[in-house]
């Protein structure tokens, strides 16, 4: 028995708004941009485990033109700094930035000449996942974060 | 256990060796700059150490010779190792590189001559290994300001730390 049986003729009015972001927060593409050691809790959180397809958001693009969620998961220097701001830049709007772990986030212990202080000093950031590494729970709850933030998006607002 | 081979080097070069030493089983010789290579030599192809398995550099900054280089031999068939140091001074931190005994010196010295500007005298292409190009400086000096940042791209917000 499908919808249609319940429904019967009847109409069902929303805004067009609302279905593109419902649509877009369960059909999340993220590009993982994976650095460091992070990636290990990354890989956990993709598998069977804790399972991100529950989500909608198993599915990873190896190129940012095709994805809207970035996932910066890692130690990140001033080496590779040009590098992540070109595929930020890549990204087709509209785009989302997590922050995944201490090192992305602040630069975690690594104070030094080489390290830059958190990804937030060269591309917006929407969600920071604390931890070192961060638990898959904690993950999770950054994902539920960003989809309520996508369903909140307006193309009006951004403008 | 390889204390034969520190008996050796004094016997060869007797005042070239500064100093021998042995703490916890690792045989060490301090070796005058001007004879580094000769050891070397002597070390690769009459003592047997085939293996060069590290280089680095060490800054004792309040101290005169500042620098030292370290160079940590292993021998495979013989079961011996051994650690060489080179005092290097600030003003003139040239060693001769070691690269025409051991091959797999040439990324070792870039590594040591980037992070603490210590030239080595015939190597072939030194030019940095790890940092990127536009960096200045010797990062792993002891007086490297510690809160410098040198980024590639202009930052979003001034990184004030």
């Amino acid at each position: 028995m499908g919808l249609e049986a319940v429904f019967g003729e009847s109409w069902i009015t929303s805004k067009v708004e609302f279905f593109i972001n419902w649509a877009r927060k369960y059909s999340i593409f993220q590009y993982p941009f994976i650095t460091a050691c992070c990636g290990m809790e990354y890989m956990s959180v993709m598998c069977a485990h804790y399972d991100v397809a529950r989500f909608g958001a198993e599915f990873t693009r190896f190129t940012p033109r095709q994805s809207d969620l970035l996932l910066v998961v890692g130690t990140v220097n001033h080496k590779l700094a040009p590098v992540l701001r070109k595929v930020y830049e890549q990204m087709t709007e509209p785009k989302w930035v997590i922050s995944f772990g201490a090192c992305a986030s602040t630069g975690g212990f690594y104070d030094n000449y080489s390290v830059l202080q958190g990804i937030d000093k060269i591309i917006p950031v929407d969600i920071y996942i604390p931890g070192c590494p961060p638990r898959p729970e904690m993950v999770l709850d950054a994902l539920l974060k960003i989809q309520d933030k996508i369903q909140k998006y307006s193309v009006l607002k951004q403008k | 256990m390889s204390q034969v081979v520190l008996d050796k080097l004094k016997e060869r070069f007797k005042d070239a060796i500064l100093e021998t030493h042995n703490s916890f089983g690792n045989e060490t010789a301090l070796v005058s700059r001007e004879s580094l290579l000769d050891v070397m030599r002597f070390l690769k192809d009459e003592c047997g150490f085939e293996m060069l398995m590290d280089l680095c550099g060490v800054d004792h900054l309040p101290e005169v010779p500042r620098f030292e280089v370290v160079y940590h031999l292993k021998s495979f068939s013989r079961g011996y190792r051994v650690r060489i140091k080179v005092r290097v001074p600030e003003e003139d931190p040239v060693v001769d590189s070691v690269i025409s005994v051991w091959k797999g010196a040439n990324w070792y010295e870039r590594e040591c001559w980037e992070f603490y500007g210590i030239k080595f005298r015939g190597h072939p292409d030194l030019r940095r290994l790890l940092l990127y190009p536009e960096f200045e400086g010797y990062p792993l000096r002891k007086d490297y300001p510690h809160k410098k940042r040198q980024p590639r791209i202009p930052l979003l917000k001034p990184e004030t730390r």
